[in-house]
């Protein structure tokens, strides 16, 4: 080190270690806290991202160009069977599942309710979709069977029906003819998702267009993605095809749960509010360290001042040197964050009671930080940067000194 | 540059409601060269006259010039480089850098005066050399002697040769040894490197070695004598 500059601030900061380390620890606290914060908090998007539209809406859907602001029944997408099967072979994926939608009236020997039907392709509609995994009595739909029905847990329990009863649904056609059937309770789910529980029923497909007068069409085409990551390069390759697929939009799940986005902005919101309380307290300690620093100082920058050293140039001093304590918080900090993260992000991370509810809803028992440049940087950065900011009044404030008055100082 | 020529000047200070008189019209100028002492009772104005001479307080009237400079009318900047580049100061209480070696505290001074690292280091070893601390460029101002470290204050005053040096009661906090040391340390400089040297001082060995002694009452030269 040539510079005597920099051995002087380097030096500077250890004349009162304890406080220095106090002030250091406080940035390494933090920093650590951030970067496993904002890891878990990426994890956690992502977990919720997938859960949610593992849940039912599936990654991707190709639906009726009109179909996503109007859901009407004759927005429709013809021989959909085929179409899905096609597209199956097409990107050797088994993620694909057909799925057409109606609204009913549904009547038990007590009640009538409200409900949303949705006719599934048995044997496909597991791989898109978890909720035929979340079926807690009875079982899900068979490919072949008809009159069969899976409804949520809470609208069995309204219409007051259990795994056997019969249940009669009257609603109107593709043609606006009139559409009924009877059918039998064969499984009734629990997703956690009350709008799933609450309103949603399941049949076959294939009975669902005899009852419908489908005429073989359905309304999406259900695609589930393998990661998150390959949502997006999936979208583009489908848009190429789908031009030839007359008459086919391609729906990003950001369309289909608007929901998810805000939710997790909010999230987001609120999780900043409190980091930066964080980054506040620590800005402050820093402004209070260096403040008494210049403060004990007063002799000595007088006599530098007195020497011929301008103000900026004491200033650039308490910059550097707060820079020295910034640069010390922030590679320590990101270096045991990064550890104990990446460590969670392999083994899981867990808190109580999490495992039950996990498994109530069929949701992972553990969460996993996601460990990336960001969330590795963005913290600390903001840390260090309101350090800086924090040291920028102590400077400022040899401004004022004086040499003679600085010099007589104890 | 150094000749140095005040005209009337004066400085009151204020302490309550009480006005106390530091300089009362003083007249004096110093040629390149010299080897001046102030001398004078406590409170005579002695510091308040090198601190105007060295631009670190400005006067309430009259006029300094250093040279063709004006300095009582330089702005805090301007000030701040001609002490930096003409002014070596010494004070009383040496006002080294505690966490600066002796080597470090000569250098520090050359770096922000723009010299290179190695000039700067090859610099600070003669002068050390030259105040009589070879084998203690290393230690810091805590493990060297008072007189130790007012020699070491003094290299770093005079390093880059400034053209004036201004040393406020140096030997104040010596023992007699150290300041005779002091003193002939100074008087070789100015011998050698025709630095001009003002020194304030009550001590009459100090006074000793001045060419020029200045007497010094109530804010106003009362005696100027050349030996
Ligand atoms: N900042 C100040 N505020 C008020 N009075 C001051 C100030 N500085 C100096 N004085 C007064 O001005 C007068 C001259 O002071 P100065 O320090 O120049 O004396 P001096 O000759 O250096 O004395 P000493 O030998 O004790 O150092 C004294 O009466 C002193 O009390
Ligand atoms: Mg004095």
């Amino acid at each position: 080190m040539k510079n005597v500059t920099l051995r002087m601030a380097w030096r500077n900061l250890w004349r009162h270690g304890k406080r220095t380390w106090l002030t250091v620890g406080a940035m390494i606290f933090s920093n650590t806290l951030l970067v496993f914060s904002i890891s878990l908090q990426f994890g956690s998007y992502d977990m919720m991202i997938n859960n949610s539209l593992q849940a039912f809406s599936g990654h991707i859907q190709l639906q009726h160009p009109r179909y996503l602001k109007q859901p009407k029944m004759r927005y429709a997408v013809p021989a959909i069977n085929a179409r899905a099967q096609g597209l199956r072979e097409q990107l050797g994926m088994s993620a694909i599942s057909a799925r057409a939608t109606g609204f009913a009236l549904a009547s038990s020997e007590e009640r009538s309710y409200g409900l949303q039907i949705i006719g599934v392709d048995a044997n496909h509609e597991p791989l898109v979709s978890t909720l035929p995994g979340l079926v807690k009595r009875g079982r899900y739909l068979q490919a072949e069977a008809v009159e069969e029905i899976v409804i949520g847990s809470v609208l069995a329990r309204n219409l007051k029906v259990e795994i056997g009863d019969e249940l009669t649904f009257i609603g109107s056609g593709f043609d606006d003819s009139f559409a009924a059937g009877v059918v039998r309770v064969v499984g009734i789910f629990e997703s956690g998702i009350s709008d799933l529980d609450r309103s949603m029923a399941q049949v076959n497909l294939g009975y669902f267009q005899d009852v419908f007068a489908m005429q073989g069409q359905g309304h999406s085409i259900v695609i589930r993605a393998r990661h998150i990551e390959d949502v997006d390069p999936l979208m583009s390759s489908l848009s190429i095809t789908t031009a030839n697929l007359d008459n086919l939009a391609v729906r990003h799940w950001d369309e289909l749960q608007p929901g998810l986005r805000q939710a997790i902005q909010a999230d987001m919101t609120s999780a900043w509010f409190m980091y930066i309380v964080l980054i506040v307290l620590v800005a402050f300690s820093v402004l209070n360290t260096q403040l008494m620093s210049v403060l004990e100082r007063t002799r000595e920058f007088g006599t530098m001042m007195a020497l011929g050293l301008k103000p900026a140039r004491l200033a650039r001093l308490i910059m550097l040197e707060t820079g020295l304590m910034t640069g010390l918080g922030l590679i320590i900090g990101i270096g045991i964050g990064a550890l104990l993260t990446g460590y969670l992000s392999v083994v899981g991370f867990s808190y109580p009671g999490m495992a039950e509810m996990a498994d109530k809803f069929n949701l992972p028992d553990h969460m996993y930080p996601t460990i990336s440049t960001l969330s590795l940087i963005l913290g600390p950065g903001i840390v260090a940067l309101g350090s800086l900011l924090a040291a920028i009044y102590p400077a400022l404030r040899l401004n004022r000194l004086r040499p003679i008055e600085a010099m007589r100082a104890v | 540059m150094s000749a140095i020529h005040c005209h009337q000047l004066c400085k009151t200070f204020k302490q309550g409601d009480e006005i106390i008189t530091g300089l009362d019209h003083v007249d004096l100028t110093i040629e390149t060269g010299e080897f001046v002492c102030l001398s004078g009772p406590s409170g005579s104005g002695k510091t308040t006259l090198l601190n105007a001479i060295g631009g670190l307080d400005t006067p309430d009237s009259g006029e300094i010039h250093m040279g063709d400079i004006r300095i009582d009318q330089l702005e805090r900047g301007a000030l701040a480089d001609m002490r930096l580049r003409h002014i070596g100061f010494v004070f009383q209480a040496y006002n080294l850098i505690p966490v600066l070696s002796a080597q470090e505290n000569v250098e520090f001074v050359m770096q922000v005066q723009g010299v290179s690292a190695q000039e700067r280091a090859r610099k600070a070893r003669e002068i050390l050399q030259e105040v009589g601390l070879e084998g203690m460029e290393d230690r810091r101002p805590a493990q060297l002697s008072g007189g130790q470290q007012q020699r070491v204050a003094v290299a770093r005053a005079i390093v880059s040769h400034p053209d004036l040096v201004l040393a406020d009661e140096p030997t104040a906090n010596l023992d007699s040894v150290a300041s005779a040391h002091l003193m002939g340390l100074f008087a070789s400089l100015n011998e050698h490197h025709r630095i001009t040297f003002v020194i304030s001082t009550h001590d009459k060995r100090v006074m000793g070695y001045a060419r020029r002694l200045i007497g010094m009452r109530d804010g106003k030269i009362i005696s100027d004598e050349t030996q």
